[in-house]
């Protein structure tokens, strides 16, 4: 089974040396068609005018914030579940992207907002959620940087996404429910049930330009990761090699 | 190109983007210098990697 | 056989009301929230019952934020911790045990103390036997969520900060629904019933998720 094959970092550090390059490749060339055509084959719409070319970012970043916590999730299951030893690797690399992204998708939503509804923020469900989602990727964040151990801080973090990962739809739902009771009516919506098709396929190039934009910071990172553990225990060997006794046999085999 | 009266808007919000994205690959990249540093300083050093080991769970 | 359960409940109480426990501290500090709040925006009853039940709202998770820390910390520091957790008990059933006994030191308190502090802010009858429902039935979820970041922050030196950060957002539902049954007493845009009970649902999910997460974390925080 390949999944478990990558299992060894060595060997996952020399997958990702593979496969980088052309993910790379990739991701350059969807961004260059993507933006060449929300900026000039999109029409405007005739509402928003040119405005309405936020939404090719906006929309994207929203969609990432929600599949890097997706990506988070498994991970935190693969590391409590499976115990994959390079779960919470991904868990901790990509929990950093996942907020900037979310960091993304607050401003360009509240740069939207401000030509659409007059203010930079309006306490809209969607934006509400995604705030509170920023809040759950800064603490995560917190909780890895808190933490001394990575396997400890791992498992903490796994526990809190997999909460976080059960909340997320209550809060969605309440904030909603939070929403509509203050302001029923709705101030402007785009996501009618028929998109043009002029509008959907920049969007959907651009939404896969920013998929394999994350995949690539997402494999980056990892390798950074590993081989900040590995310098980690590298460091322990050395310390425990320069002063032998009961203190190395204390040192935990990582 | 003309983008309209909000212009400002839409090129903060895609200048704002490319932004965080540059900080996100200067991360990556100065985390990364900074492993490689650390590790070639302790293949100076002479500190090895351990031997895998295959009992670990 | 359940007798070390009430033993443990009555246990965990007694430290809690006791000199050096937190029961009253949170009380007080819930006090001291409701009385800074007209001075940071004026002492305009009108406004104060129209925001009443959202302030005592918040103030009852700002105050039960507060005391959350020490749930598992007092007992890890003098390895009470390890001690229970090498009883063999059900690790999830003690969380649980503990949660409800730091509910009804700190989190019944609050309860009890809001239709006097309703009083301050100017709420009538219904508000205020609305809010006190609704905290009746919220603020064990805000303690059952609370324990998850308990747990987790267990090991750290001030984890209360950071406790706060992890809990809130997972929180905001609680608060929702606690706000908006109380909104739909006093106003009714929806009969009250419909939020109540999802308030009451989510203290029940979080007596499934939270004993079970706070287990788990407390397992990985001591091997």
């Amino acid at each position: 089974m390949a999944f478990w094959d990558y299992a060894n970092p060595t060997r996952f550090l020399r997958l990702v040396q593979v496969v980088l390059p052309w993910l790379a490749g990739l991701c350059v060339g969807l961004f260059a068609v993507g933006l060449y055509m929300s900026f000039f084959v999109a029409p405007e719409d005739y509402q928003q005018g040119d405005t309405v070319r936020i939404m090719y970012i906006h929309v994207p970043a929203a969609w990432l914030c929600m599949m890097c916590y997706s990506v988070m999730t498994i991970s935190s299951l693969g590391t409590l579940v499976w115990k994959h030893p390079l779960a919470d690797v991904s868990a901790k690399a990509a929990a950093p992207i996942g907020a900037a992204f979310t960091f993304m998708a607050l401003v360009t939503g509240s740069l939207w907002g401000k030509p659409m509804w007059g203010t930079y923020w309006e306490w809209d469900a969607r934006l509400t959620s995604v705030l509170v989602l920023f809040i759950m990727y800064l603490g995560l964040m917190t909780l890895w940087r808190t933490m001394d151990d990575p396997i400890k801080a791992g498992k903490a973090a796994a526990v809190l996404t997999l909460v976080g990962a059960l909340n997320l739809p209550i809060i969605k739902f309440s904030v909603d429910w939070w929403n509509t009771l203050h302001q029923p009516a709705s101030v402007f919506r785009f996501d009618g049930p028929t998109i043009h098709p002029d509008i959907l396929w920049p969007l959907l190039v651009m939404a896969f330009a920013f998929t394999t934009l994350f995949f690539v910071l997402h494999l980056m990172a990892m390798r950074n990761e590993v081989l900040r553990r590995r310098v980690r225990s590298l460091r322990l060997r050395a310390a425990s090699a320069a002063q032998p006794g009961p203190a190395a046999a204390a040192q935990p085999a990582e | 190109m003309d983008l309209g009266p909000h212009a400002s808007f839409i090129l903060a919000s895609y200048g704002l983007c490319v932004l965080t994205v540059l900080v996100l690959f200067a991360w990556v990249f100065l985390d990364k210098a900074a492993q490689d540093k650390a590790l070639s300083e302790l293949a100076a050093q002479g500190v090895k990697r351990a031997q895998p080991k295959k009992e670990r769970s | 056989m359940r007798n070390w359960a009430l033993v443990l409940f009555q246990r965990d109480l007694q430290l809690s009301v006791r000199i050096g426990g937190s029961a009253l501290v949170g009380v007080l500090f819930f006090l001291a929230v409701v009385t800074v709040i007209p001075f940071g925006i004026g002492p305009d009853l009108n406004l104060l019952s129209r925001i009443g039940p959202g302030l005592l709202w918040i103030g009852a998770l700002l105050a039960t934020l507060l005391g959350l820390d020490r749930l598992f910390q007092a007992d890890r520091d003098d390895g009470t911790l390890d001690l229970i957790l090498m009883a063999g008990r059900p690790l999830e059933v003690v969380v649980l045990i503990k949660c409800l006994a730091h509910w009804v030191g700190t989190g019944l308190p609050l309860v009890v103390a809001a239709p006097f502090l309703g009083i301050l802010l100017n709420l009538d009858p219904v508000a205020t036997a609305a809010v006190t429902a609704t905290l009746f039935a919220g603020t064990p979820a805000l303690t059952l969520i609370g324990a998850i970041g308990a747990s987790l922050t267990v090991t750290l030196r001030r984890g209360g900060l950071l406790l706060a950060i992890l809990v809130i957002p997972l929180a905001v539902p609680t608060l929702i629904f606690g706000v908006s049954a109380t909104d739909a007493a006093v106003r009714d845009p929806v009969p009250f019933m419909t939020p109540f009970l999802i308030l009451c649902a989510l203290s029940l999910i979080a007596a499934v998720v939270g004993p079970i997460a706070s287990a788990a974390a407390l397992r990985f925080a001591s091997d």
